[in-house]
C-alpha cells in the first residue's frame, strides 16, 4: 500500500486525576493510519480505547505524546486552530447520536456548514439534503430526531459527520444503541463511504461488527496489544439481505 | 462565523423552544410590568398630593390662633380663645420684608339662599389679597374691590360647588343672595380648585369683604380670625415666616407664650410628601419583590435548561463551533429574550395603569425612570442568567460537556 499516512501518533499518554488517584488511561501508544484505511479500535472498557478516540478526534488533549493529522502537528494547535480541524477535517459519530432536539434532520446535518468559513449560505441547504440523500434519508429532511428511530438518529448524524467532506470519519461505539439488523444497516453505510475512498475508525467492543473493517486494533490497559489486518471483511450489504425483516420495522414508520 | 449568522442560529433556537423562551419572557415581562404599574400609582399619588398643595395657593404661609390653650385642662368655646386681630394683619403688612399679599381670614358657616334654593356653605370674610395667596381666578362675572372692602359693601363671591346648588341652570352674577337672611349680591362665580390636600371642598365657598362679614354677619368684634400672608419667593419663606413669628410674639407680649402659630405650605407640603413617599416606597417594595420574583424566575428555567444547554454546546463545539461562537449566541438569546420582555412588560404596565386609570380612578403617572429601572434590572438578570451558564459550559472540558447528564 503506497497511500500516504493520515494520522501518526508517537508516545501518546493520557493520566486523568480522579481524587488523589491518578488513573493512566493511556500509557504510550504508537500508531500510523494510512488514507483510506478502515480501522476498528476493539477493548474492553477501562482499556483506553475512548480516551484514545477522543485524542485522534482532537476533542481532548494528549498528556504527553505527539500527533500529526495530515502533517500537521495537533499537539501545537491552539483552541480556536482545533476548533477548526474538528469542522474541517474530521466527522464524528458517536454512541448516543447527539442531535439537536426539536431540530429537523436537515438542520441538524447543516449544523457543521454553520460554523464553516468555506462554506457559503447559499450552498448549505443542498449540501446537507445532499449527505441525508447518502444515507437515504432525504425523504426524512423535515423530521425532528424524535420522529426517527434510533438507526435513523444515527444515519442523521453520519450525514452530519460526512456534510463537510471531512478526510476521516471518527465513530465511537456507533451501533452501541442499536439492534443487529439495524447495526448491519449503519456498517454498510461506512463500508460505502468507505469506499468511497474515505479514512474510517471506529470504536466498539463488538467482535460482529469489528469484522466488517480491514484492520483490528486492540488495547488493553491503556496499551495496544494487537494489531491486524482483516483481509476478509464481511460484506454489510449482503448480511443485510439475510436478515429478516420485522414486521415493525422502524425504518417504515413515520 | 459571522454575528449574523450566530445571530440567525440564536433566533431559531429561540424559536424552537417556544416553552422555554416564553416561559423566561414570562419573568421579565412580570416584573416589569408590575413595576411600571405600581409606581405609576405611587407616583400618580404623588401627584394628586403635589397638586393639592400648589392649589392652596403660591408661597402661603397661615397664621393661625391657639384657640384651646394647651395649659387649660378645659376646651373652651371655639373662637374664644382667638388672640390674633386686625391690627396683626397691618403690622405684618407694614413691618415685615418679603411679604407681597396679606389677607385676614374670619370663617363660619350660614345658611345660603336664592329662591327656594338652600345651601349650608362656609363663609369667608377676606381681603382683596386673598384673591392674589390663594391664586383665585373667576369663571364668570367680577370680584370685588378694595373700594368694597373701605366701605363694607354686601357683595360676594361663590365657588362653583355653592353655585351649583343655589343656581341649577341659572347664570348667578348679579343675582342677589341671602346669607343667614342678609342679601348680598353675587359678583361672580370662581374657577373650580377641587379638593384640598385636607380632602375639603375648595369650591365649597363663598367669598365676601371681611369688613362685611364683621359687621353684618357675626357681629362686631368677632374674633375668630386667621392670617394668610403670601411670601415673595419660596426661598424667602422661612425668613419671613421667623420674622413674623417675632414680631407677634412681641405684640402678644405678656399673654401665653404660644397663642398662634405660624405654618407655610412648604411645611404641609412636607408633611404630605412624607406620607406619599412612603407609600411610593411601599409599592416599589412590592414592585421590587415582583421584580425579583421574576428574576427568579428567570434564573430557574435558565439553569434547568442548562443540562439539555451543555449537550448542545458540547455538540455544537464538536461540530466546529468555537467558544466565543457559542457564548455569542446565548448572550444574543439571552437580550433578544429580555428586550422583547421588556416590551412586552412595557406595554402590559402601561396597559395596566391606563386601565386603572380609566375604570378605579386612580391617579397614575408613568414615569420614564420607573420604566429604565425595571427594564434595566429585568435586562441585566435575563443577560447575566443567559450567559452565566453558557460560559460555564464553554469552559468545560468538550468531552465533559458532551457526556454531562
Amino acid at each position: 500500500m503506497a497511500a500516504k499516512t493520515l494520522i501518526s501518533v508517537r508516545g501518546l499518554t493520557k493520566t486523568y486525576q480522579m481524587g488523589e488517584v491518578q488513573v493512566h488511561a493511556l500509557r504510550g501508544i504508537d500508531l500510523d493510519i494510512r488514507e483510506g484505511e478502515f480501522i476498528a479500535i476493539m477493548g474492553a472498557s477501562g482499556s483506553g480505547k475512548t480516551t484514545f478516540m477522543n485524542l485522534l478526534g482532537c476533542l481532548d488533549h494528549p498528556s504527553s505524546g505527539s500527533y500529526s493529522l495530515d502533517g500537521v502537528d495537533v499537539h501545537s494547535m491552539d483552541d480556536a486552530e482545533l476548533t477548526r480541524v474538528r469542522n474541517q477535517k474530521i466527522g464524528y459519530v458517536f454512541q448516543s447520536f447527539y442531535l439537536l432536539p426539536r431540530t429537523t434532520a436537515l438542520e441538524n446535518v447543516e449544523l457543521p456548514l454553520l460554523y464553516s468559513k468555506k462554506v457559503l449560505p447559499k450552498d448549505r441547504h443542498a449540501m446537507a439534503l445532499n449527505a441525508l440523500g447518502a444515507v437515504g434519508l432525504d425523504e426524512r429532511a423535515k423530521h425532528f430526531p424524535n420522529q426517527l428511530s434510533g438507526g435513523q438518529q444515527q444515519r442523521v448524524a453520519i450525514a452530519r459527520a460526512i456534510v463537510n467532506d471531512p478526510v476521516f470519519l471518527l465513530a465511537d461505539e456507533p451501533t452501541g444503541n442499536l439492534d443487529t439488523r439495524t447495526s448491519v444497516e449503519v456498517m454498510g453505510f461506512f463500508q460505502k463511504f468507505h469506499a468511497q475512498g474515505k479514512t474510517v475508525v471506529l470504536v466498539t467492543h463488538e467482535f460482529d461488527i469489528s469484522q466488517y473493517t480491514e484492520r483490528i486494533i486492540t488495547f488493553r490497559d491503556g496499551r495496544i496489544i494487537s494489531d491486524v489486518a482483516n483481509p476478509n471483511p464481511r460484506n454489510a450489504a449482503e448480511d443485510l439481505k439475510k436478515l429478516p425483516r420485522l414486521d415493525d420495522e422502524p425504518l417504515e414508520a413515520s | 462565523m459571522s454575528i449574523i449568522g450566530i445571530i440567525r442560529i440564536a433566533l431559531k433556537s429561540l424559536t424552537r423552544n417556544k416553552t422555554r423562551t416564553f416561559l423566561t419572557m414570562l419573568g421579565i415581562i412580570i416584573g416589569v410590568a408590575a413595576v411600571i404599574t405600581m409606581l405609576a400609582i405611587g407616583e400618580g399619588a404623588k401627584k394628586v398630593v403635589d397638586d393639592q398643595i400648589s392649589s392652596m395657593g403660591t408661597n402661603v404661609i397661615m397664621v393661625t390662633s391657639n384657640f384651646t390653650n394647651t395649659q387649660n385642662t378645659a376646651r373652651q368655646a371655639a373662637g374664644s380663645g382667638n388672640t390674633l386681630e386686625e391690627e396683626d394683619v397691618d403690622a405684618i403688612r407694614n413691618s415685615v420684608d418679603g411679604v407681597l399679599f396679606t389677607s385676614p381670614v374670619y370663617n363660619t358657616f350660614g345658611q345660603l339662599k336664592y329662591g327656594n334654593s338652600n345651601w349650608r356653605g362656609r363663609v369667608m370674610g377676606v381681603d382683596v389679597d386673598y384673591f392674589q395667596i390663594r391664586d383665585l381666578s373667576m369663571e364668570s362675572g367680577d370680584t370685588f374691590y378694595a373700594s368694597d372692602v373701605e366701605s363694607g359693601t354686601k357683595v360676594c363671591v361663590i365657588g362653583k360647588t355653592v353655585a351649583d346648588n343655589l343656581f341649577a341652570g341659572i347664570d348667578p352674577v348679579g343675582k342677589v343672595i341671602r346669607i343667614r337672611n342678609i342679601p348680598f349680591t353675587v359678583r361672580g362665580v370662581l374657577r373650580s380648585k377641587g379638593a384640598s390636600a385636607s380632602g375639603m371642598d375648595q369650591d365649597d365657598i363663598v367669598l365676601a369683604p371681611f369688613t362685611t362679614t364683621s359687621t353684618r354677619l357675626m357681629g362686631h368684634r368677632w374674633r375668630f380670625l386667621t392670617i394668610f400672608v403670601s411670601a415673595e419667593s419660596k426661598e424667602r419663606i422661612p425668613l419671613v415666616q421667623e420674622d413674623i413669628l417675632n414680631l407677634l410674639q412681641n405684640r402678644h407680649r405678656g399673654t401665653t407664650a404660644d397663642d398662634f402659630s405660624v405654618s407655610s405650605q412648604t411645611d404641609i407640603a412636607e408633611a404630605a410628601s412624607t406620607v406619599s413617599d412612603t407609600m411610593t416606597i411601599l409599592l416599589a417594595s412590592i414592585a421590587g419583590i415582583s421584580l425579583l420574583v421574576g428574576g427568579i424566575g428567570i434564573m430557574n428555567i435558565m439553569l434547568v435548561s442548562v443540562t439539555e444547554r451543555i449537550k448542545e454546546i458540547g455538540i455544537r463545539m464538536a461540530v466546529g463551533a468555537g467558544k466565543r461562537d457559542v457564548l455569542l449566541q446565548f448572550i444574543i438569546e439571552a437580550v433578544t429574550i429580555s428586550i422583547f420582555g421588556g416590551l412586552i412588560g412595557i406595554l402590559l404596565g402601561v396597559t395596566a395603569a391606563e386601565l386603572l386609570g380609566k375604570y378605579m380612578e386612580w391617579s397614575i403617572n408613568i414615569t420614564a425612570w420607573s420604566v429604565f429601572l425595571s427594564v434595566g434590572f429585568s435586562m441585566l438578570i435575563g443577560i447575566f442568567f443567559g450567559w452565566y451558564p453558557a460560559r460555564k459550559a464553554a469552559n468545560l472540558n468538550l468531552i465533559d460537556a458532551l457526556r454531562y447528564e
